[in-house]
């Protein structure tokens, strides 16, 4: 097993070098010079000639590339252009941001899609089923950015029963520890911003989770459906069972395997949907930062951003994939 | 001559009827019907002109609310524009960029695929780690680094789209040339000396057809939506194009004041999205036996 995923993190090298190449080259073969990309049209000469000299542009291409791994190792990843903060520390407030919105859409649509596939697939054909599958296709074809406009303009607008945007409520006070405001909350015992960071977090979450929602209903109940068809399924109905019985303790199990890999998958859907969902909800997380970033045309950001994330996502595959071999002993680790 | 073993039919007609038969396909292929004739015949269907700001009509409430009017069935933006004319010229616009995007995606997706499905070793070793790589990316994430640094346009939206959806179909075509090359066919085509080209593109692509047309049907689902979200975020289409993203995000300014303006973009996506995927889940139910209940 150590070895396995020995071997697997190995192959992460090589995909993380192809990923910098490509954010590398992409900055490069942009028509016109980075500088001037950097600095904007208006910039000086010297200006120019004095960020090209600090980039290195000047120095063959691969020494260049050396130097952006270099500073991508050391996390010395400069400066973002419009804000002039320090991008590392950008990343470490806006991180945990998107992290606790990523986990909450998670949490619902893993509990949801699973609660719906496995009831559709006990009641296959029935009106149940019928309705929750086709409520399922709609959710993959939601456009969410209009879906949160939508909940926005219902719950907050027209109820009144939700803050509209952003992670805390002018006025709240909250000692920031980890920048995971519900887990700082807990952590200093803070009753109202828990509520207040909490009632923040639901509609954001809720507009995430929609599409992974329905990709986890569809992927349980036909899952579901191929385990429930099996011999030992009608052996232990035979001897007796309950239907709760087979269906949790003997079905689920099986049906489960891949639904994990689907829900390894969903990191992919959600960290892309944190974009949009940030926008709507002015969520103060990396998403939105890359919006703003893309908006103001701050490479720094847009390079910096993309690395991380893109980083990120595989390391999350990685840890799927192992999580995978561990949870399906009929995956040869050799 | 009509057939007197149902096995004498043909594989096709059965698979057709085979869809007929799924009301869920059949009704998707309504709604993309619908979809394209209005994107086709716009300009004969639409009651205005969808780019004609009209400054007397300013948010004008659909008909059936108070103070709507016949005039503009679905009411009007900021701008006195008629929303309905709007939806059904964005139909142009969304299966354009369907269309384009998807259609590069599988040419190129289709090359790859077949040529390292079919040639194997070093090639495809490196062309597939290629691809994981891309695939490293979430892919709305690439489409929008791609857009920011080629400059914001509904053409380089197209683009930024059909690169990041080449993957899925090489991936597909690779998996059904690998499959098809162990046959006995092929084998045979090579024996008769036919060339590499006229193998891969006569004898063995034609009978991966069917996760293909899967595949493509589905991608024009979601090129629709990412091409809306691009448009959203203000990477696709410019003003005054009528587009359905970018229509919804100019209606957040009036979103308490005209709601309207906001619903019905939002509901032709849904529509035209879920059009292309009920036809592709029964698409997939009709060309892939294995997966038939």
């Amino acid at each position: 097993m150590g070895a396995y995923i020995l071997r697997r993190a190995l192959i992460l090298i090589p995909t993380l070098l192809g990923v910098s190449v490509i954010i590398f080259f992409m900055l490069h073969i942009t028509p016109g010079d980075p500088a001037e990309l950097l600095l904007g049209e208006r910039a000086t000469k010297e200006a120019l000639h004095d960020l090209r000299e600090h980039l290195g542009l000047n120095k063959p291409l691969y020494v260049q590339y050396g130097m952006f791994l270099k500073r991508m190792v050391t996390l010395d990843l400069g400066e973002t252009i419009w804000t002039r903060q320090k991008v590392w520390i950008e990343i470490k407030q806006r991180f945990p941001a998107t992290i606790e919105l990523s986990i909450a859409a998670l949490i619902i649509s893993c509990t949801l899609g699973m609660i719906l596939g496995i009831i559709s697939a006990t009641k296959q054909y029935s009106i149940f089923d019928y309705l929750s599958m086709l409520g399922a296709l709609a959710g993959v074809s939601m456009p969410i950015f209009w879906l949160g406009l939508v909940f926005m303009l219902i719950f907050a607008v027209n109820l009144g029963w939700l803050p509209i945007s952003g992670r805390l409520s002018v006025g709240v006070d909250l000692e920031v520890i980890t920048n995971f405001y519900i887990l700082d909350a807990v952590l200093t015992k803070n009753g109202e911003a828990f509520r207040d960071a909490l009632w923040h977090l639901i509609m954001p979450a809720f507009t995430l989770s929609t599409i992974p929602t329905a990709i986890v209903a569809r992927m349980t109940r036909s899952s579901m459906l191929e385990v429930l068809r099996q011999d030992y399924i009608k052996t232990a109905k035979a001897k007796g069972l309950s239907q709760f019985q087979v269906i949790f303790k003997h079905a689920l199990r099986n049906a489960l395997i891949p639904v994990v890999t689907t829900i390894g998958l969903q990191f992919g859907v959600l960290l892309g949907g944190a974009i949009l969902t940030e926008t709507i909800f002015a969520w103060p997380g990396v998403g939105k930062w890359m919006y703003d970033a893309v908006m103001q045309r701050d490479y720094m950001v847009i390079q910096n951003g993309t690395l991380f994330i893109a980083g990120l996502f595989v390391a999350i595959n990685l840890v799927v994939d192992v999580l995978y071999a561990v949870i399906n002993p009929r995956i040869s680790v050799k | 001559m009509t057939p007197k073993h149902p096995e004498d039919r043909h594989p096709m007609l059965d698979q057709l009827s085979q869809l007929w038969r799924n009301k869920t396909a059949v009704a998707g292929l309504i709604v993309i019907t619908l979809f394209t004739l209005s994107g086709i015949f716009a300009p004969f269907i639409s009651p205005h002109d969808p780019i004609e700001v009209a400054l007397y009509d300013q948010l004008k409430p659909p008909a059936w609310k108070e103070g709507g009017s016949s005039k503009n069935l679905l009411g009007t933006d900021d701008l006195g524009r008629d929303i309905l004319s709007r939806i059904v010229f964005g139909a142009r616009v969304s299966l354009m960029v369907a269309v384009v995007s998807v259609g590069i995606a599988f040419f190129f997706g289709t090359i790859i695929g077949s040529v390292c499905g079919y040639y194997k070793g070093n090639l495809d070793n490196i062309v597939m780690r290629g691809i994981d790589i891309i695939l490293s990316f979430p892919y709305i994430l690439l489409a929008i680094v791609v857009v920011a640094y080629l400059g914001p346009s509904l053409q380089n939206a197209m683009l930024a789209i059909a690169i990041t959806y080449v993957p899925r179909f090489a991936r597909i075509v690779r998996a059904s040339v690998l499959e098809e090359c162990e046959k006995d066919y092929v084998m045979a085509a090579r024996a008769i000396g036919a060339r590499d080209s006229r193998i891969i593109f006569t004898a063995i692509l034609p009978n991966c057809m069917g996760p293909l047309i899967v595949q493509t049907t589905l991608s024009f689902a979601s090129a629709i939506l990412d091409a809306a979200a691009l448009s959203f975020l203000g990477l696709g289409a410019q003003p005054p194009t009528p587009e359905w993203g970018a229509d919804i995000a100019r209606s957040r300014a009036m979103i308490l004041r005209a709601s309207w303006v906001m619903t019905f973009p939002g509901l032709a996506i849904l529509g035209a999205v879920l059009g292309f995927n009920l036809l592709g889940d029964g698409l997939r139910d009709a060309l892939d036996p294995r997966l038939r209940d």
